[in-house]
């Protein structure tokens, strides 16, 4: 379905616009950017129109545990639809406000901080593959790209606290700089088990290595890392119950307090493509990415029945589904947990997780030597 | 014993969890909202909204203008003024609530010796301006005459306590 659209375009829009503007000789690679461009855009606007909805349903996930109903009135054409048209009026009028710069602020950093923050949550999407096929750039550093891209997201939010020149600000961005550094070491830790576990740094072959069954997937040979992975990942997005950051009781927003429509929608949809980032790469480095949990369960002739077979066996809409779930995981630990302690969050990163990380990174490098069944054999 | 227990449950999360469960059971729980301009709360015979002046059944007004209501009103929100009707009886000629005063606390409904003024289940109305909330004797007599029938129902209902 995807390539066919995709042969479609290159073939009837992509075609005709070389042949009619560029030079004969530089054709072949005339058509490979444009095709880039159009697999750029195929990852980009579905993430961003899924970070507009995950707003949304953050709002109605939340309302449902507190038992409203969350928002269900703006629809589209005099349809409330449950409430569907919410994000994009939002959108809209964050994007007709006017951006107060304050007088204080250093301009250039405060404008450029917003972009920083959005760019690597956003860049990062390259390396991640949604199918076998189906990835931007099949490098083979691809883990090492996505850690540095997202420790990168740390810039945008120091830079901003300190642009602003306001003291709310400024302690936002230095409580965000302290955590998202002391997580940054656990998350490491978690990633160089997967990586010691798959033997590749390359998304799509570590997700070719946990092939089986569900039980050969790493969460289990891998759970404590699995585990503080993922709360890394909360702690790293600085959601709840990590988001000291933005500490709406104690320092009103922190880092992102001076800014105002786009620019605060900005950051707004970093924090969100962040996290949608983090579930993606959760599902793909211990949850077996596109892979069907049903696989190895039952019989593979099971997966040669035309339309079903297609449904259950791997593709890409089991990514979609574990993302999801690990989507729906940030918004119910919101809905659940209060806010840590600024010093219990130091204490977890410090003294439970990298100590933790460190342990089973022994571990796993002992099972993968002995070659334990039957993840490693 | 104990502190090795606790240990285990904090390094496996085990509060955490049952907390995730608890809101998790929530999710799926009746959703108590009630969507206001289609659905509406229950309103008690008791109600204090928006004022009025009653009547009685032959078209006279009630009000006497003894002032018990201008005297208790903690707000100050209530101005009369009155004279001698030429059959003799005191009316009021101004009777003036400013609703951006008024703290509907019924006070002046309780004073009332003749049951003129009350406050009915009106709560749905607004000011465009200043003007809009000085209730003056007229338009209090509006709404009297507009909801006699509700408002005396209510007072039936609470007679007995009064």
């Amino acid at each position: 379905m995807l390539e066919f659209i995709y042969q479609l375009i290159s073939q009837y829009l992509l075609l005709p616009l070389t042949t009619m503007f560029v030079p004969v000789d530089y054709h072949s690679d005339a058509m490979i950017v444009l095709q880039t461009i159009v697999k750029i855009l195929a990852i980009l606007v579905p993430v961003l129109v899924t970070v507009a909805y995950f707003t949304y349903a953050e709002r109605k996930v939340i309302g449902f545990i507190q038992g409203r109903i969350g928002p269900n009135r703006v629809g589209f054409f005099g349809f409330s639809l449950w409430g569907l048209g919410q994000p994009i009026a939002d959108a809209v009028k964050l994007m007709v406000k006017e951006i107060v710069i304050p007088s204080g602020s250093n301009r250039s950093l405060y404008v450029i901080a917003p972009i920083l923050s959005l760019a690597p949550s956003v860049a990062a999407w390259a390396v991640i593959p949604f199918d076998d096929t189906k990835v931007l750039a099949d490098i083979n550093a691809g883990l090492l790209y996505v850690l540095a891209l997202t420790s990168l997201a740390v810039y945008g939010v120091i830079i901003a606290g300190w642009a602003s020149n306001s003291k709310y600000a400024f302690l936002g961005a230095m409580r965000s700089a302290a955590q998202i550094v002391s997580y940054e070491i656990a998350m490491g830790f978690a990633l160089v088990g997967v990586l010691v576990a798959a033997g590749s740094l390359n998304l799509g072959d570590i997700v070719d290595s946990q092939t089986g069954s569900i039980i050969h997937w790493f969460w289990l040979p891998l759970f404590p890392l699995f585990v503080i992975y993922f709360i890394s990942g909360v702690a790293e997005t600085n959601r709840a119950p990590f988001d000291v950051a933005e500490g709406e009781s104690e320092i009103v927003a922190g880092f992102h307090i001076e800014y105002g429509g786009m620019a605060f929608s900005v950051f707004f949809m970093a924090e969100y493509a962040n996290m949608i980032l983090i579930a993606v790469l959760s599902a793909l480095l211990f949850c077996g990415g596109w892979l069907s949990p049903l696989q190895g369960i039952v019989p593979d002739s099971v997966f040669s029945i035309p339309v079903i077979g297609q449904l259950l066996g791997e593709g890409i809409h089991w990514l979609l589904i574990k993302t999801s779930f690990f989507m729906f995981l940030f918004l119910w630990f919101r809905a659940t947990f209060p806010r840590y302690r600024y010093d219990q969050i130091m204490r977890l990163g410090w003294k439970i997780f990298i100590p933790i990380t460190i342990v089973w990174l022994v571990v796993v490098s002992a099972m993968v030597v002995t070659n334990v069944p039957p993840w490693f054999s | 014993m104990t502190a090795i227990k606790n240990y285990v449950q904090s390094l496996f999360l085990w509060e955490l969890l049952k907390g995730l469960q608890l809101t998790g059971r929530y999710l799926f729980k009746r959703k108590i909202t009630v969507q206001y301009p289609e659905e509406k709360t229950p309103q008690s015979h008791r109600f204090r909204g928006l004022h009025a002046l009653r009547r009685y059944p032959n078209g006279e007004e009630r009000c006497i203008a003894c002032k018990l209501c201008e005297a208790v009103c903690p707000a100050v929100a209530i101005t009369i003024e009155s004279e001698q009707r030429d059959d003799g009886s005191r009316r009021t000629t101004k009777y003036d609530i400013d609703l951006t005063k008024c703290i509907f606390c019924g006070f002046c409904e309780e004073s009332c010796p003749v049951d003129s003024i009350v406050e009915t289940r009106i709560f749905e109305y607004h000011g465009e301006n200043r003007d809009d909330l000085l209730m003056t004797k007229e338009r209090l007599l509006e709404v009297g005459d507009a909801h006699e029938k509700q408002i005396a129902e209510d007072r039936s209902k609470d007679a007995f306590y009064r």
